[in-house]
């Protein structure tokens, strides 16, 4: 492996405790080359609890379409056109059918009306990971439930064992999805496509934070709105994610299941 | 024997069904692999591993690869020349080697090997 | 003994190569599904699991119920059963290939099928499941087959085989209650999250599996020269009739439990099967199909005079067939996805490529059975004389 000397060390250490954000911005104020062999000590640190805050108030239907086209831009995730087989990471859906337990008739008009975004929640106790028979769905130290394309043998366990419905599975190539509707297909050349017959989802952009980069979702709600979505680590008190918690009222899906979501909601 | 006309012309059907890849091939010589490097890998001298050392450990090094950065997290490679990469078959790998059909067809084909990498691992895009 | 499945009338054979022309159209269809995925089946992002699925669902209590004819004769030394444990362990082998089968064509990758074994997770209920059926397949094998030979040897079994035996009565319970727990620990399902979905499994497959074994029974008397007895399909018939009536008693229990809390997570599965959701209702003429078949064999089955006459005992078992195949071969699996965790409705129908595939499943699993049961029956046929 590779070796850092204890000045590196120092720096990250320095950087991130005064940032209160596992090392991202700390590791891009580095240079690049020290950076990477940096980085993968960074973020490989365990104890962590990766978790994110929808502040819903500032969430609009612009933003809310960007998150989505930006997740999916990113993933190369095509749009197959139908709802029997689309393939989606992060979506919308109104407040009753993100909330399906919260019913209210005369629930406010502000909240009646809007779309809440959703996608997979990384609980604390996922069903999903128990259920899947090759671990091809696991929960990883720092917290994200991680997919390996590898391994999946898309008996799709894991999607009957979901709560929140979060988890898609290629019904067909991905790649063979109509053109018409995916013009500029693969859109990302740095990340791969999935193959038929495998289950995907969401995987809070394990890939960008490797590369010190926030999930795409949260970067391209941060542009239109700074504050809109919170990603952060949950164990560390003094988080932007935790002082937001604590702060104002949020809500997430389904806790009675036991799941601990750890998607946040901030009405 | 008994059945002497069973048994016989059992073998010799067996024998034809088994020998098939023989027969369907005679006379064609598979093409010689010739895989050709790309001006940007010529210019960089060395893959991640010394070229034998690709050439026989490549599957293996790319399988511990996959293993080690979905599921570990470990996505940096130290080669023994010292220098770090980015475990990436995609992005990494092939950067250099960015002809699919110039350089890993051709000893693939030859040993009639379909590796399912480029199932979701996108090769880079070929001119002509 | 496999010799005895050479010899046969025009009719054995002409039956086999029926079976294998619904077994090589499906496997031709599979190639299809193989090269272009599950997309050409009917399921969808929200109901993931389909036809394949209930299908295994059902054959696993089929499997199961070989632990009626096996339990009665070793445990209670029930004498006359003795002509009937062999039919009971190959049906069970008959149905655990098919069990098998349906879960192979329903991965999406079915050349990684090894990774169960290889990256086991203890944790997963599947991979129980892989365990348990697999444990029970070559249990059913190994003894059927070393009963069968010792038989037609005119000696007794050998003794090692006796431990297997008794080790096969639990195995049988707990293959069922392993494949209930599939579905019963999912939080997110309000269906199947119940502790009576075991019951319930193990009920239905008790009434079903007997009935099936009754009217096989009574085929292997027509054709053949070996008749099981009829004191030993009363008794089955009983079996059919106690494990029919806790059936539908556990149906009803559900019934009660979603609609006296009038829970709208626990009723509106109920309520999309049997009356319609929203206007989606594909399936609810199968629903009342299946309670008024149930209603028809409880009936045949209750009445001792029609429990005892062959003529309606045939119709009851069909009707018991008929019932517990659409609630727990469709009904069950299909009733767990609707409505969506979203509270939405996205139905569910199986294609006619799917339909092609599973009956080449069906077909195999009759294939493996005639064999079986050709065995079977000669070897008694040889050893009566």
């Amino acid at each position: 492996m590779m070796a850092m000397d204890r000045r590196q060390f120092l720096k990250i250490a320095g950087l991130s405790a005064l940032l209160g954000l596992g090392g991202k911005t700390a590791l891009q104020l580095l240079a690049p080359g020290e950076a990477e062999a940096a980085l993968e000590q960074a973020t490989t640190i365990a104890g962590k609890k990766w978790g994110m805050a929808l502040d819903v108030t500032l969430l609009d239907e612009e933003i809310m379409s960007k998150c989505i086209q930006a997740c999916h831009t990113y993933y190369n995730v095509p749009n197959i056109g139908n709802s029997k087989e689309e393939l989606k990471w992060i979506w919308k859906e109104t407040y009753d059918h993100s909330f399906p337990g919260q019913e209210n008739e005369y629930q406010a008009d502000k909240f009646k009306a809007r779309n809440f975004l959703l996608l997979c929640n990384h609980c604390t106790n996922p069903p999903c990971c128990r259920a899947c028979p090759t671990k091809a769905t696991w929960k990883r130290e720092d917290g994200i439930v991680m997919m390996d394309m590898h391994r999946c043998i898309g008996c799709r366990f894991c999607m009957a064992a979901c709560p929140y419905g979060a988890r898609s599975f290629n019904w067909g190539d991905p790649r063979l999805a109509p053109k018409a509707l995916n013009p500029n297909f693969p859109t990302n050349l740095e990340i791969p496509t999935r193959s038929k017959g495998v289950v995907e989802k969401c995987q809070f952009c394990a890939e960008r934070l490797a590369k010190g980069q926030m999930p795409a979702c949260v970067e391209a709600a941060n542009q239109i709105k700074p504050g809109s979505m919170v990603f952060g680590d949950l164990e560390v008190s003094d988080s932007k994610i935790r002082k937001l918690l604590r702060a104002r009222y949020s809500i997430r899906r389904k806790p009675e299941l036991g799941t601990g979501p750890n998607v946040y909601y901030i009405l | 024997m008994y059945d002497r006309g069973k048994i016989v012309t059992g073998i010799v059907i067996g024998l034809l069904l088994f020998l098939f890849p023989v027969f369907y091939n005679v006379g064609r010589a598979a093409k010689e692999p010739d895989p050709v490097l790309t001006d940007k890998a010529k210019q960089a001298k060395e893959c991640v591993e010394p070229k034998a050392f690709m050439k026989t450990e490549h599957m293996k090094m790319l399988d511990e690869w996959r293993q080690e950065v979905v599921r570990d997290n470990l996505r940096y490679y130290k080669s023994t020349s010292g220098k770090t990469y980015y475990k990436s078959l995609q992005t990494t790998c092939m950067d250099c080697h960015s002809s699919k059909t110039k350089f890993c067809d051709q000893c693939h084909n030859y040993m009639a090997v379909a590796p399912y990498c480029w199932d979701c691992h996108i090769a880079p895009k070929e001119n002509g | 003994m496999l010799d005895k499945a050479l010899k046969g009338s025009p009719i054995y054979w002409g039956w086999l190569i029926v079976l294998l022309g619904f077994i090589g159209t499906g496997f031709l269809v599979y190639l299809y599904q193989f090269q272009e995925g599950l997309k050409i089946t009917g399921m969808s992002r929200d109901v993931s699991w389909g036809f394949y699925i209930g299908q295994f669902t059902y054959l696993v209590g089929v499997a199961a119920s070989g632990v009626m004819v096996v339990l009665p004769y070793y445990l209670h030394d029930y004498k006359a059963f003795g002509r009937v444990t062999i039919l009971g362990e190959f049906l069970a082998v008959g149905a655990i290939t098919m069990c098998l089968l349906f879960i192979m064509v329903d991965l999406g990758n079915l050349p990684r099928l090894l990774n169960v074994i290889l990256y086991p997770n203890p944790t997963s209920i599947l991979f129980w499941d892989m365990i348990v059926l697999n444990g029970y397949l070559f249990l059913n094998i190994i003894i059927g087959w070393n009963v069968l030979s010792s038989e037609r040897k005119g000696i007794h079994y050998p003794a090692w085989v006796t431990p297997l035996i008794y080790i096969s009565i639990p195995w049988a319970f707990s293959i069922h209650t392993v494949t209930a727990f599939l579905y019963a620990g999912l939080p997110g399902r309000h269906y199947w999250l119940t502790a009576i979905m075991a019951a319930r499994f193990l009920s239905s497959a008790f009434c079903s599996g007997p009935a099936i074994l009754i009217l096989l029974c009574l085929i292997v008397r027509k054709f053949t020269k070996f008749d099981p007895g009829k004191d030993q399909i009363r008794t089955l018939s009983s079996i059919v009739a106690y494990a029919m009536i806790l059936n539908v008693f556990f149906f009803l229990l559900e019934m009660f439990t979603a609609f006296y809390s009038q829970i709208p997570g626990h009723m509106h599965p109920i309520v999309y099967l049997f009356s319609g959701l929203e206007g989606h209702g594909k399936l609810v003429p199968w629903m009342w199909t299946a309670a008024c078949f149930a209603v028809l064999a409880l009936v045949l089955l209750i009445v001792p005079a029609s429990r005892r006459n062959e003529k309606t005992l045939i119709l009851a078992c069909i009707s018991v067939f008929i019932s517990t195949w659409i609630d727990k071969g469709f009904g069950l699996v299909i009733g767990g996805f609707i409505p969506n965790p979203f509270e939405k409705i996205f139905e569910y129908w199986p294609t006619l490529p799917e339909v092609v595939i599973s009956l080449g499943v069906w077909a195999m699993g009759f294939f493996v059975l005639t064999v079986l049961y050709k065995i079977a029956v000669s070897v008694k046929q040889e050893v009566a004389a």
